[in-house]
């Protein structure tokens, strides 16, 4: 518990510290009127991405949950994949699909209909669905899991229809999920400024998170960059605030016997089941594979630096999963305890911290003691860490709180405690969510491109830095085989992660 | 010996109070309405919830600063009594060593208890594959490795058949015979405490009544329990 | 003298370990430095004749460059800053942190007269389209905006050729660039916050043309063999991107910086960054320019602010552009 305030506390520290810091060098407080403009389209944006990304992950992860077919693990695995891309290899996937001379307008075109266009609120919707689905889907599904088999067992000797079934046994579990999975996805899009931009037409798309990077890096305007800065730090801690007072416990008890799949509907539902599995793996992987696809040829022709920049991605994902994994099941456990709720408010703070703020307000503060090339490694680590916090702490509080109710007055009476309690309680039981939590903070790192821009030098270029700096001297086929590589690396990290877990929890 | 004193529970629209004492090695039952308070005085006894006012002492030690896994009690709950993920042996274990180190000497300790529990071989299953029956000995062997002087039963077998209850009950009061414990059961049902408890608690309006001797107490029933029994008055 | 060499050899305890080796460190963005950028070139050739060891670091983009001059002020201990434009020189000469440098030779297409910075490469911004799609390209934004076409912008509020669409049509349309901005709406698909997601998106087939530079068909005809991009030619003339590299007046290694800065303008340093830059050079080299280079468009007329008409041009002209577009 202690050792999670100080980490709460560090953590808003880091977060606030660095809009402070900028706020300490500034020398004018104003905002501009466009800036008003850019909070009201970002909460829209936001509001709108994160509903759609839960809704539709509401029937793909029941569909997920009682359904078996050859493949549903590896296609459970992928979801991760879209967060490992970075942002322009992911838009110009789904523009191979969505775009003007995709498949989509081409089907279009054949059945003599109007063209569709991408770009608009509606686009930007749909690339932060393409991001956050998957994440929704996977936190769904582990609320569908952690349903007790015996309920599903009674409800079906009760012969409940599935709708009841719906309401006594999933609709509580959604009710408890939903409102942390919302606000998650709503800060993360809180954030995105380039999808907004790039897909959203024009510049009545514009973010807050642009406004920042404006405000930093063209004006030199660090009063209003800070200013901003605390604009987005207080839309997230209320968003935050509010969505915990909504949460509230599912009441649905543990059972015994780990999970097993409901007994499957049968016929319509079974069909709507299918098309919403085929559905949402076709939105995800076309979008994937054709970007892929177009790294193939460059993988002849890679530049030299690949392996090296290979090798720091992966150190710095690995370092950075191990450390996130550790500090969120610190805080997630002191949270599930915590009535307070400021543990858990700390620990989603960094999802409203602009990359740029905290990389400058980093760099204000270690420039004297360090030189930036020398520690863009070790800053990008803690910086990856600390940005992948909320979502490791999101997964893992519910199945904390779960633990807690089943388990936490077992082990107490017990005196199972400390390190003990950890290894045979609590990381067995909370297994899943660590793996997919510490591959999800793998993935994350291993995709990420904001501190590093800030630090690297000469020699210190990641992954996605290589694929920026390839785009940047026109060189599209290699940058895209360099993605291709940056994509399976990640993933292979991710999967092994997961999947890892999984096993473990399974045996 | 056991001394409730002068302790008071309060919960959310719900207030407790008790103020007797139990001698070592006798074997209490606890019975009262649904929402009285029988499993709520079992949790403060465990060290889950703590005292508005009063004291719980055993043998004059108070107990208020210690933790529940230090108490001289060993609690089995209406369910979760076992983790699902460990195996019988390894949830025995948790009651040698909560650092979960099995020694050679735990190992046999562990073997036997489950010998004691008719559970013999099993030790390799996780909970799952048990029967209820089979969990409730579990549980059972584990308290017999605990050994504790205190031993808490909220309805742990409520879930049981009356011949197997009554088994289990048999099998409890022979473990408390071994360990020399004092032990406080509680249970819906009139017959398992007249058949297994030396004296009993009515829990009712309030107030934890000082045990009485359990044959008198439903020989000659308060209103209180009466209500409860829901049974015709006796004839006079 | 003490101090200044007590400082450099606090600052290169590296180059320390392996002797007396001054370090000269260049600032620059960081598209310069890879492999394939003009940045070993340059290192090589300049540490064959220094002595010393050149030492890059990076920051993001030009914008990004100048933040960081910005942050670091006179502690920075890069001595050459290197990869500022036209439209940053105002802002930067303004810190008063760069010092005065010799004016050297150039052939830019304008006049050049800034005291503390030496031109090293420049382009003349365009509308970039592919051949084979589009037969007949417009040949003004007036033409563009009356067209069907659809074309990819870079946001002038994060990009550096954003930034320099926005002073084009200032430039060349001065008070009716508000009404150039409003006929243009309807063609734009989407603005991008930077020039690698646009012209990316332009390569996909997401537009007819994207804003970009007169020499970008060199690098597909001359690295890829692919003759099928062009540049638009347009009447009113062509907006100027010059990149400059400046002193910082806190250097320790003044001469050192003052010899690279001559370097830069050399021909073997000009020859290397217009084929790893793909801009002009600033001083064409006796070799002249590759062949393929003949084949790009040669606008009559330069657009280009001066530096001070840069800096006070910019927030209303960018405001403009929003209000425009925003509608």
């Amino acid at each position: 518990m202690t050792a999670a305030r100080a980490i709460a506390a560090g953590i808003a520290a880091l977060i606030l510290g660095s809009a402070a810091l900028l706020a300490g060098q500034a020398q004018t407080w104003a905002l501009l009127p466009a800036d008003l403009a850019a909070v009201r389209f970002t909460l829209t944006q936001a509001a709108l991405s994160a509903a759609a990304s839960v809704v539709l992950a509401i029937p793909v992860s029941r569909a997920l949950f009682r359904r078996r077919f050859a493949g549903r693990s590896a296609l459970i695995g992928l979801m991760a994949a879209p967060f490992a891309l970075p942002f322009v290899v992911a838009v110009l996937g789904l523009l191979t699909i969505f775009g003007r001379s995709g498949p989509v307008n081409m089907a279009l075109a054949a059945l003599g209909l109007p063209p569709f266009s991408i770009y608009g609120l509606h686009g930007v919707v749909m690339a932060n669905v393409f991001f956050n689905l998957p994440l929704a889907t996977r936190m769904l599904l582990h609320g569908w899991q952690n349903i007790p088999t015996e309920r599903f067992r009674l409800a079906q000797s009760l012969s409940m229809p599935p709708s009841a079934q719906f309401r006594h046994l999933e609709w509580p579990m959604l009710r408890a999920q939903t409102p942390g999975i919302l606000v998650v996805i709503f800060l993360v899009c809180l954030t995105s400024f380039a999808i907004s931009l790039t897909l959203g037409g024009g510049p009545k798309s514009s973010t807050l998170e642009l406004a920042i990077y404006q405000s930093l890096r063209f004006d030199y305007d660090l009063g209003r960059a800070s200013l901003l800065a605390i604009v987005q730090f207080s839309i997230c801690a209320g968003v935050t605030l509010i969505a915990s007072r909504l949460t509230l416990p599912d009441g649905l008890g543990s059972g015994l016997q780990g999970f097993a799949p409901m007994m499957p509907a049968k016929g319509w539902r079974r069909s709507a089941d299918i098309v919403w599995i085929s559905l949402a793996a076709l939105y995800l992987f076309a979008p994937l594979c054709a970007a892929m696809i177009k790294g193939l040829p460059g993988l002849a022709d890679l530049p030299n630096g690949v392996a090296a920049a290979l090798a720091r991605s992966v150190a710095v994902a690995l370092g950075s999963s191990g450390l996130c994994t550790g500090l969120a099941l610190c805080l997630a456990l002191a949270a599930a305890q915590d009535k307070n709720r400021w543990i858990e408010v700390a620990a989603m703070l960094p999802l409203a911290a602009s990359g740029l703020v905290l990389g400058t307000g980093l760099f204000i503060a270690l420039r004297p003691v360090a030189r930036p090339e020398d520690i863009a490694l070790p800053i990008t680590l803690l910086v990856n860490a600390v940005l992948a916090l909320p979502f490791l702490v999101r997964l893992l509080l519910p199945a904390a709180r779960q633990m807690n109710a089943n388990y936490g007055q077992l082990a107490q009476s017990l005196g199972l405690s400390g390190a003990a309690r950890l290894r045979y309680v609590t990381v067995p039981l909370l297994a899943r969510p660590i793996g997919y939590g510490a591959g999800l903070a793998a993935a994350l790192s291993m995709g990420d491109l904001g501190v590093i821009t800030l630090f690297a030098g000469q020699q210190g270029a990641t992954l996605p830095l290589l694929v920026q700096q390839l785009i940047g001297a026109y060189r599209m086929d290699q940058a895209a085989a360099v993605a291709l590589i940056l994509v399976l690396a990640s993933f292979t990290l991710f999967a092994l992660l997961d999947y890892g877990a999984r096993r473990y929890a399974d045996t | 010996m056991l001394t409730l004193d002068r302790l008071v529970l309060t919960q959310e629209g719900f207030h407790l109070s008790a103020d007797w004492t139990v001698p070592l090695g006798q074997k209490v039952g606890l019975i009262g309405a649904s929402g009285a308070g029988k499993s709520t005085l079992l949790l403060a006894l465990a060290g889950f919830v703590a005292p508005t006012s009063g004291r719980i002492l055993w043998d004059g030690k108070d107990l208020a600063q210690v933790a529940p896994g230090n108490r001289p009690a060993t609690i089995l709950f209406q369910d979760q009594n076992l983790f699902p993920h460990l195996t019988i042996a390894q949830n025995l274990c948790l009651g040698l060593s909560p650092r979960l180190q099995m020694t050679q000497e735990m190992a046999l300790k562990i073997d036997r208890a489950l010998a004691r529990v008719g559970l013999s071989g099993l030790g390799l299953r996780k909970p799952g594959q048990l029967s209820g029956g089979q969990q409730g000995r579990a549980a059972l062997a584990r308290a017999l490795l605990r050994a504790r002087p205190l031993l808490l039963l909220d309805e742990p077998f409520a879930a049981l058949g009356p011949a197997l209850r009554a088994e289990m009950l048999a099998l409890v009061a022979e473990v408390a015979a071994e360990t020399q414990a004092t032990v406080m059961l509680v249970s819906h049902d009139p017959q398992d405490i007249q058949g297994f408890a030396d004296r009993t608690v009515l829990v009712a309006q309030g107030a934890a009544n000082a045990p009485v001797e359990t044959a008198a107490l439903f020989a000659h029933p308060p209103a209180a329990l009466r209500a409860y029994l829901g049974e015709k008055s006796p004839k006079k | 003298m003490k101090t200044t060499l007590l400082a450099a050899g606090l600052l290169s305890l590296a180059s320390m370990a392996i002797g007396e080796t001054p370090v000269l460190t260049v600032l620059t963005y960081d598209s310069f430095t890879p492999e394939w950028g003009p940045g070993p070139l340059i290192e090589t050739g300049f540490e064959a004749t220094c002595r010393c060891d050149l030492q890059f670091i990076t920051a993001g983009d030009g914008a990004a460059v100048l933040a960081r001059v910005k942050l670091e002020g006179v502690q920075s201990e890069a001595d050459v800053v290197l990869g500022l434009d036209t439209t940053l020189t105002a802002d930067a000469a303004a810190t008063g942190l760069f010092a005065p440098v010799a004016a050297a030779e150039n052939t830019l297409p304008v006049p050049f007269s800034e005291p503390n910075f030496v031109p090293f490469d420049w382009g003349w911004f365009a509308m970039v389209y592919d051949s084979t799609k589009l037969a007949t390209a417009p040949t003004s934004f007036k033409e563009l905006a009356a067209s069907n076409l659809k074309i990819l912008i870079q946001d002038p509020r994060s990009s550096t050729p954003g930034l320099g669409l926005v002073m084009w049509i200032k430039a060349a349309y001065g008070d009716q660039a508000a009404q150039i901005w409003a006929d243009l709406a309807d063609n734009i698909v989407t603005v991008t916050p930077g020039w690698t997601e646009a012209y990316n998106m332009f390569l996909e087939g997401e537009a007819d043309m994207v804003l970009s530079y007169t020499t970008s068909p060199a690098y597909h005809l001359i690295a890829e063999g692919d003759a099928t991009k062009s540049a638009a030619l347009f009447r009113e003339g062509h907006y100027l991107q010059i990149e400059v590299a400046g002193k910082l007046a806190a250097s320790d290694q003044p001469a050192l910086a003052d010899a690279f800065l001559a370097f830069l303008t050399s021909d073997e340093a000009q020859a290397a960054l217009i084929t790893t830059n793909w801009m002009y050079p600033a001083k064409t080299p006796s070799s002249g320019l590759p062949q393929g280079f003949e084949t790009l468009i040669q606008p009559a007329t330069s657009l280009l602010f001066s530096s001070a008409e840069a800096q006070a041009a910019r927030g209303p002209a960018i405001e403009e552009w929003r209000t425009a577009l925003s509608k």
